[in-house]
């Protein structure tokens, strides 16, 4: 069998992970394939590369993908997501001043309560006339967005109450330490770098805002999907079975230390062993501890492409940028998400395979057998923190009904 | 035409700016630093920017050109916008560029193929500067290679010269290697270099 080449573009962050230990461990091989990986610093370069053919897919901020496709920014090229690569693995870490006084001491915060708390710290500053600043690392990605939620739902405006800025992932640490920003919602290991330094301390995770929130995509121009669509969904397999590695306890240490390469994150297997075991260590020194599903990856069909997840994206899209809705528009937002190509990449192989292409987000409080074509599929607790359940039928009562910038 | 050329690489920025003189384009600004980047780039309120693509700040950079009232609008090149193999070009030379709407392609065309043609320039000259440091190294231990060979095996200069030669050419190897190899093993075995 003849080896087909795909160039995948990613920035150093663990979840990355799966091209790359695809590539790794044999995976994309077995399906024909070598993986090359172009790394960047920046989303802006990553996308560059992906539009003008550069690379042939990216690890990629999920909003983007969408934005990207409904020209937010630059003129409109449609993208496609085959494949999701993971759901939330990010947190809020804040400067020790700030966490002291709005989260509690050797835990996870409660993001009810500490919402309440910050935002009578908010009040305080106003009145001394400085203000809360978030960075997170870009305008259109799952932590802009679950920040903004969750500060919304607690009574904070985030366009008016606070400062959110953005900030390159290896440059947040470095500016809590000085003071740039009082908090970031950054991606692992950037959170981990900030605690290690000694400059902050994880209140929370963006699992504790939307239990299942869609983070990393694997995107592709949409016509270069299509036109290679075989290639792409022998992609799509070696993912789906590196996924599978991914989560396995015995493969942690192993994962961590390649991950950890010079050639990928060029960073500490320590730190990303944290992030891909749900072990985090929110202060200096503290012991780590359990944060289930911080990370999530591979069960519940976690990779599936949920239109459903694609049209929240938009609806939040619409809400920070102050858009209209538009039918057109979540049509071409939900058609970035592929569900297809992920049902016949994954044809015949024991993977449960949901029989719906959307559901209502958030409305699984406990656990829920759903319909499937193959294997069974059982669907975990998926709520917004705040127990609002999204239904993609109904975008504009959606927005009317959430609070206001 | 008034463009900001941001590079964190104040050899390479220095080396556009130049080219940028040399084609009649005067009004150019060089910004070196992270730090107050925004407010330089404000101040300057240019109609290109260009910027590495291994420049870290691009995205903090999108998000103000998408949120300031300050300047112009810039937005990213795109292919509607000038024609395909000039930005591929650029991609590939590792630049990228931001344009205020409504500046002609015919314009810009120039612009960004002096960039790549410098960008390039710049590759070229790291990489024959990294082929020099290689050379340098690669001479000093093959000359440890040699020493060896002349004090242990009681060859003259030009044998130790042809033994590794020969050595390299048989075993399809750079005579650095060959070298190297034996400098480690005499390290290893104790031979007190």
């Amino acid at each position: 069998m003849s080896i087909d080449q795909i160039n995948i573009g990613f920035l150093p962050l663990v979840d990355a992970a799966l091209p790359i230990l695809a590539q790794e461990h044999g995976f994309a091989e077995e399906q024909g394939l070598h993986l090359n990986f172009i790394r960047d610093v920046s989303w802006a370069s990553v996308l560059d590369r992906l539009l003008y053919g550069h690379t042939d897919a990216a690890h990629l901020l999920a909003p983007l993908a969408i934005a990207t496709t409904l020209g937010r920014g630059r003129p409109a090229k449609p993208l496609s997501v085959p494949f999701v690569l993971g759901l939330n693995g990010n947190a809020i870490t804040m400067s020790h001043i700030l966490a002291d006084k709005v989260a509690p001491v050797g835990r996870l915060g409660d993001p009810v309560a500490v919402g309440e708390k910050l935002k009578a710290e908010i009040a305080e500053r106003a009145r001394s006339g400085s203000r809360v600043r978030f960075g997170v690392v870009h305008r259109y990605s799952g932590h802009n967005y679950k920040l903004r939620y969750w500060l919304a739902q607690c009574g904070i405006a985030p366009d008016t109450d606070v400062d959110i800025v953005t900030i390159a992932p290896p440059f947040a640490a470095d500016a809590l330490a000085n003071d740039e920003v009082d908090g970031i919602c950054v991606g692992e290991p950037w959170n981990s770098v900030a605690v290690e330094r000694g400059v902050g301390r994880i209140v929370l995770v963006t699992a504790q805002i939307w239990r299942r929130g869609v983070e990393k995509v694997l995107a592709m121009p949409a016509d270069k999907l299509d036109d290679n669509r075989d290639k792409f969904e022998r992609l799509v397999r070696a993912l789906h079975f590196a996924a599978k590695h991914f989560v396995d306890p015995v493969n942690w240490d192993a994962n961590a230390a390649i991950l950890a390469r010079k050639e990928y994150l060029d960073g500490s297997a320590r730190l990303i062993n944290r992030a891909i075991s749900d072990r985090i260590m929110l202060t200096a020194g503290a012991p780590p501890l359990d944060a289930p599903d911080f990370m999530f990856q591979y069960r519940e069909a976690a990779n599936f492409p949920w239109k459903s997840q694609a049209a929240w994206l938009y609806s939040q899209l619409l809400r920070w940028d102050h858009l209209a809705y538009n039918a057109n528009d979540q049509l071409r937002a939900e058609q970035v998400f592929q569900p297809n190509v992920y049902r016949t990449a994954l044809k015949g192989l024991d993977t449960p395979m949901p029989g719906a292409n959307a559901k209502l987000e958030g409305s699984v409080s406990d656990s829920l057998p759903v319909g499937s074509t193959q294997g069974r599929l059982t669907l975990g607790a998926n709520p917004f923190f705040d127990g609002r359940v999204f239904d993609p039928m109904a975008v504009q009562n959606y927005l009317d009904s959430l609070p206001k910038s | 035409m008034r463009i900001a050329v941001i590079d964190e690489n104040p050899v390479r920025a220095a080396i556009i700016e130049d080219g940028l003189a040399e084609v009649g384009e005067r009004d150019v600004f060089v910004i070196s630093e992270r730090s107050g980047m925004a407010r330089a780039i404000e101040t300057i309120d240019p109609e290109v920017i260009l910027i590495d693509l291994g420049n870290p700040s691009r995205d903090m950079l999108e998000e103000y050109f998408a949120v300031s009232r300050a300047v112009s609008r810039p937005i990213a090149m795109f292919v509607e916008q000038s024609d395909e193999d000039t930005i591929a070009a650029a991609i590939d030379a590792g630049v990228s560029a931001y344009i205020v709407d409504g500046l002609s392609q015919r314009r810009m065309k120039p612009i960004l193929d002096l960039a790549v043609r410098r960008f390039q320039a710049f590759s070229r000259l790291q990489a024959e500067l990294k082929e020099a440091r290689d050379a340098l190294s690669d001479r000093t231990i093959i000359d440890s290679a040699k020493k060896i060979l002349i004090g242990k095996r009681k060859m003259s200069e030009p044998e130790a010269h042809k033994l590794l030669r020969d050595h390299a050419m048989n075993s399809n190897k750079r005579m650095a290697e060959i070298a190297e190899a034996i400098v480690t093993a005499e390290k290893l075995l104790g031979g007190g270099l």
